[in-house]
C-alpha cells in the first residue's frame, strides 16, 4: 500500500485502534506490581490525552501527570512585561506568534497593549518579520521569540536571514527554553509539602516535535542516570496509546530504556541542520524563571554575545523592568506540574481562574493542564 | 504550540528555498531553511511548523506503524473471540 496524506491523519486517530490498545493496556496493567505515574512532558500530549478522554480508557493503576511543556504557560510575567513595555515604545512594532495574544502580564496582555495603541502583530511564521521590517524601515521590528526546541531553529533561521539580507531594523527578544533541564528539575526538586524529593514521576512520554529537532538522544540520561523510562510519542491519540503501552511493557519486563514510538519522524540524532543553526546563534542562560516552577539552571537560551546588536534585551536594557514578580498565592500550578496536585484540587480552578481570565500558568493556553481540564474535564466524570 | 501539520510537497522553488505543500487540500508555502539542500523532493511527506518544513516523514515507518495497528486490532479481536468461547464453554446454563 502506498501512503496517502489522509492516512497520516485518519489512521492515527482510528477509534478501533485506540480501543484495541485500551484493551491491551488493561490486560498488561494487571501484571504490574505497582501503579505507574506517567508524565506527558508536552502540552500537546496533555491536549490529546484530555481531548480523546484517554484517562477514562486507562485502568486504575495508570495515572497521568501533566507536564510543563507548554511554552506559553510557563512564560513568567516578568518576560511578558518586557514584551508589553517594548510594544509601548515609539516606533516599535512588536511581533510574536499568535499563542501569546492573551497571556496576562502585570500590566495586561499584548492584546491589551494593542488596544492602548501599541503596534503589536501576531504572525504565523517568524519569517513574516522580514516583510514587516522592509515595509517599515523607519521603525524597529522586535520579534518576541517563544517556544521549546521545536520553535528555536525557526528563530535562528530568522536571524540568519536578517544577517544575510543585511536588514538593520529587526531585533529579537529571546525566551526559548529547553526540555531536558525541566525534566531533571521535576525529578530532583524537593517537594516542600512532604519534605522529600519528588518521586511521583515513574516514566516520561517524550515530546513529539522537540524530539524531531533534537533527536531522541537528549533523553538518554533519564533511563540511565535517573531510572526513568522515556518513550518518545507522536501527538495523535493512537501514538499516545501505543507509547503508553510501550511504557507499561517496560515495567512488566523490568526494562528501563529510551524508546521511540514516533519513528516516522524522530531519529536518534534529530535534525542536524536545525541543531547547527541553534548552536550558531544561541547559548544557555545561567537561569530561566519558569512560571509556576521558579528558576531552573541552564533551561533557557539567549543570543550569543557576538550577536548582541540584534538583542532587544541589550538595546532596551534601560527601560526593561527587572523586578521579580511572585506567582499568585492561591495558584497551585507548581504542584500540578510536579504531579503533587491535579487541577480540580485548586481552590480557584474554574472560579477565579478560567481560560478567559487565567491566574495560573496552566490555565493560560489550551495546552496547559488546567485549561485542558476546564475544557474536557467532563469526559473524566465516570 | 508545538503542533505541526503533515503535508505533501507539490512544488519546490530552489531560488527562494521554499516549498509549496498541500495540507489536506490547502496549499501553502514553507521555508526549507532547516533542511539540507536537495533533501526535500516533490511528493515527499513533510511536517510543517510555523512556516518551516521541520522534517520529512518516513513513509516506510509510517506504513509499518499502520500495519502494526492492524495486527493489534486483529489480536485483540482474537482475544475477544477466545474469551467469548471460553465464557460460553463455562456457562452454567450450557448443560440445561
Amino acid at each position: 500500500m502506498a501512503l496517502e496524506l489522509k492516512n497520516l491523519y485518519d489512521d492515527f486517530r482510528d477509534a478501533d485502534t485506540i480501543k484495541a490498545y485500551a484493551k491491551m493496556i488493561k490486560e498488561d496493567a494487571k501484571k504490574l506490581e505497582n501503579p505507574i505515574n506517567i508524565m506527558e512532558v508536552c502540552g500537546g500530549h496533555t491536549h490529546t490525552i484530555m481531548k480523546y478522554g484517554i484517562p477514562q480508557l486507562m485502568p486504575e493503576n495508570i495515572n497521568f501527570i501533566h507536564g510543563p511543556g507548554c511554552p506559553v504557560c510557563i512564560m513568567p510575567k516578568e518576560r511578558i512585561d518586557h514584551a508589553y513595555v517594548l510594544s509601548m515604545q515609539e516606533n516599535v512594532i512588536l511581533v510574536t506568534l499568535g499563542d501569546m495574544i492573551k497571556v496576562p502580564g502585570s500590566n495586561g496582555s499584548l492584546q491589551d497593549a494593542r488596544a492602548k495603541g501599541a503596534d503589536v502583530r501576531f504572525v504565523y511564521s517568524p519569517l513574516d518579520c522580514i516583510k514587516i521590517a522592509k515595509e517599515n524601515q523607519d521603525k524597529k521590528v522586535i520579534f518576541f521569540a517563544i517556544g521549546f526546541e521545536t520553535t528555536t531553529p525557526m528563530t535562528a533561521a530568522l536571524i540568519n536571514t536578517v544577517i544575510k539580507l543585511d536588514i538593520k531594523n529587526v531585533l529579537l527578544h529571546i525566551n526559548h527554553v529547553t526540555v531536558p533541564e525541566v525534566m531533571k528539575e521535576l525529578i530532583d526538586s524537593r517537594d516542600i509539602h512532604v519534605d522529600s524529593y519528588n518521586n511521583q514521576i515513574d516514566a516520561f512520554l517524550g515530546p513529539s516535535h522537540v524530539s524531531v529537532i533534537s533527536g531522541s538522544k537528549i533523553y538518554e540520561e533519564f533511563p540511565r542516570d535517573y531510572n526513568r523510562p522515556v518513550v518518545v510519542s507522536g501527538f495523535e491519540p493512537v501514538d499516545v496509546m501505543q507509547a503508553i503501552s510501550m511504557v507499561i511493557k517496560q515495567f512488566i519486563e523490568k526494562r528501563c530504556e529510551l524508546e521511540v514510538e514516533y519513528n516516522r519522524l524522530v531519529s536518534y540524532d534529530g535534525n542536524i541542520k536545525a541543531q547547527e543553526l541553534i548552536e550558531k546563534y544561541f547559548e544557555k542562560t545561567d537561569l530561566f524563571k519558569w512560571r509556576g516552577l521558579g528558576n531552573i539552571a541552564k533551561s533557557g537560551l539567549k543570543l550569543k554575545s557576538q550577536y548582541a546588536q540584534y538583542d532587544a534585551e541589550v538595546a532596551y536594557k534601560d527601560i526593561l523592568p527587572i523586578e521579580e514578580i511572585e506567582d499568585h498565592k492561591l495558584c497551585i500550578c507548581g504542584d500540578i506540574l510536579r504531579g503533587i496536585a491535579s487541577p480540580p484540587e485548586c481552590t480557584i480552578f474554574g472560579t477565579a481562574c478560567k481560560p478567559t481570565s487565567p491566574i495560573g500558568s496552566c490555565m493560560v493556553s489550551s495546552e496547559g493542564a488546567c485549561a485542558a481540564y476546564y475544557k474536557y474535564g467532563n469526559l473524566l466524570k465516570k | 504550540m508545538c503542533l505541526s501539520i503533515p503535508s505533501k510537497v507539490t512544488k519546490i522553488n530552489t531560488e527562494t528555498n521554499m516549498a509549496t505543500v498541500d495540507t489536506m487540500g490547502v496549499s501553502r508555502d514553507a521555508a526549507l531553511d532547516l533542511m539540507e539542500d536537495g533533501d526535500v523532493k516533490i511528493g515527499d511527506y513533510v511536517l510543517l511548523h510555523i512556516g518551516f518544513v521541520m522534517n520529512k516523514i518516513d513513509e516506510e515507518d509510517a506504513l509499518l506503524s499502520l500495519d502494526t495497528y492492524k495486527e493489534i486490532i486483529e489480536l485483540m479481536d482474537e482475544e475477544d473471540r477466545k474469551k467469548a468461547i471460553l465464557e460460553d464453554d463455562e456457562c452454567p446454563n450450557r448443560a440445561v
